[in-house]
């Protein structure tokens, strides 16, 4: 018992340190390749390659005053960051990163728990994290923050089922709610190649859910000052943030982890082949994002609605009757 | 043993949850309070008012808001637990046979005619 929270502890502070690296160097990766898309150079005066950048904006951020409106509901002003925060870090509890490896001469498993409702707490946590969005828009008492939370929690819900549709047909491919589970049953033939139209669903819903370009409309700079996240500023607006590029990382691991057979992969350890294909869409997102122009608010909802959820729903009808045809 | 649970499943599964959740919210809490506490606040009456591009703010923002985002919230709701009762089926879909298949051609039947009869009705348009 003790060893196992202990065991737990140890994982979690791993992951959540290796979390927030990736967060901070996410934000220098899209800053800098953005830049180089656009032929400037984006930082790069802070440390070698600018490496040392976002430690210098952190400490920034964690020294600024903290502020906020009169007329803000005082709870659920600082609750909101907190919620996005914690819903973008605590799905890393059940997303494996690689499988069980010999560390000194013990067998360690590269996730902190698997259990078999896996992909249901990974959808689960990031549903709360609309809540993060709403309670933020609606508690700073700002017409644009109100626009922003509404527009961005009328995309979130509908995008999430276009992603809840494609894990369904993935769960029925790999028979099982486990993270681990699913990964191994890619052994042999990449969930890719057997869900097109899933993997294609998951990851413009991956794209929205994350509020990226060309869904980006709940921060669309140009009309809304910040969306959701106008009246916040410092660490608080860090915390949103946080939550932000955490949820990029956490889409990449999960399109790797369902669809592209998470560790398995020739030559190279496990364990790095999940960097690799985790790395290569956080590249994909940030390229997106430069080249894709804004789609307009019904625009956005008549494609969630009109296109994706019954192609989800078709998929998931075809994966079943020929699941039934081969005999699984 | 007070933590299995009738399948004969193991609680004991969530503990390393429960641990990794406890060390997230406390770096959550800590890292806010840090920020209090260092980035000090002094706050005038022009810094604590809602930004408004610059002028004074006009009228109130808690306003009533357009229906059709009741709407969407109410067909997310439909089809949300929709896909939820979906995935106990997709589990042990290969256990059930012809019997599961038809269930659920029937099951997403209706919710197909649901989401049509919305189409039609207009619910889904945003003008």
């Amino acid at each position: 018992m003790i060893t196992v929270v202990l065991v737990a502890a140890v994982k979690s502070v791993a992951l959540v340190v290796m979390v927030l690296l990736g967060f901070a160097y996410a934000t220098l990766l899209e800053r800098r390749l953005l830049a180089r898309f656009q032929l400037r150079y984006g930082p790069n005066r802070t440390g070698p390659f600018g490496l040392l950048q976002p430690f210098a904006d952190g400490i920034k951020l964690i020294f600024k005053e903290s502020f906020m409106p009169a007329t803000a509901d005082r709870l659920i002003y600082w609750l909101a960051p907190a919620i996005s925060m914690v819903a973008a870090l605590f799905v890393y509890a059940v997303i494996p990163i690689g499988p069980e490896i010999r560390f000194f001469g013990a067998t360690v498993s590269l996730y902190i728990a698997d259990v078999n409702v896996g992909i249901l707490l990974v959808l689960g946590a990031s549903s709360i994290g609309v809540y993060g969005v709403i309670l933020g828009g609606w508690s700073s008492n700002n017409k644009y923050a109100l626009l922003g939370c509404l527009r961005s929690s009328a995309q979130l819900i509908s995008y999430e089922l276009a992603i809840g549709l494609a894990v369904v047909s993935v769960v029925l491919t790999a028979g099982s709610l486990s993270l681990v589970d699913i990964v191994n049953a890619q052994q042999r033939l990449w969930f890719v190649a057997l869900q097109p139209v899933g993997f294609l669903l998951f990851f413009i819903g991956a794209l929205a859910e994350t509020n990226r370009a060309p869904f980006d409309l709940p921060e669309a700079e140009q009309e809304l000052i910040a969306g959701f996240h106008t009246e916040y500023g410092g660490f608080k607006f860090a915390m949103f943030y946080v939550g932000e590029y955490v949820g990029i990382i956490t889409m990449s691991l999960l399109v790797t982890t369902l669809f592209l057979g998470g560790w398995h992969g020739p030559l190279l350890p496990g364990p790095h082949w999940v960097a690799v294909k985790t790395f290569a869409f956080m590249c994909l997102f940030i390229w997106i994002r430069a080249t894709m122009p804004r789609v307009r608010h019904d625009q956005l909802m008549a494609f969630g609605w009109k296109v994706l959820v019954p192609l989800g729903l078709l998929n998931v009808v075809a994966t079943a009757v020929i699941v039934a045809l081969v005999g699984g | 043993m007070w933590f299995r649970t009738p399948g004969g499943d193991l609680l004991l599964d969530y503990i390393p949850v429960l641990v990794h959740f406890v060390i997230v919210v406390g770096l959550t809490a800590a890292l806010p309070a840090l920020h209090a506490l260092v980035g000090g606040s002094r706050p005038t009456p022009p810094k604590m008012e809602p930004y408004e591009s610059g002028v004074w703010t006009i009228g109130s923002t808690r306003e009533r808001v357009p229906i059709r985002y009741y709407l969407i919230a109410m067909l997310f709701i439909l089809f949300d637990i929709e896909t939820v009762f979906l995935f106990p089926w997709a589990v042990v879909y290969r256990r059930l046979g012809a019997f599961g298949l038809i269930e659920m051609l029937v099951f997403v039947g209706v919710l197909g005619a649901g989401l049509i009869y919305a189409w039609k009705r207009g619910a889904l348009e945003w003008e």
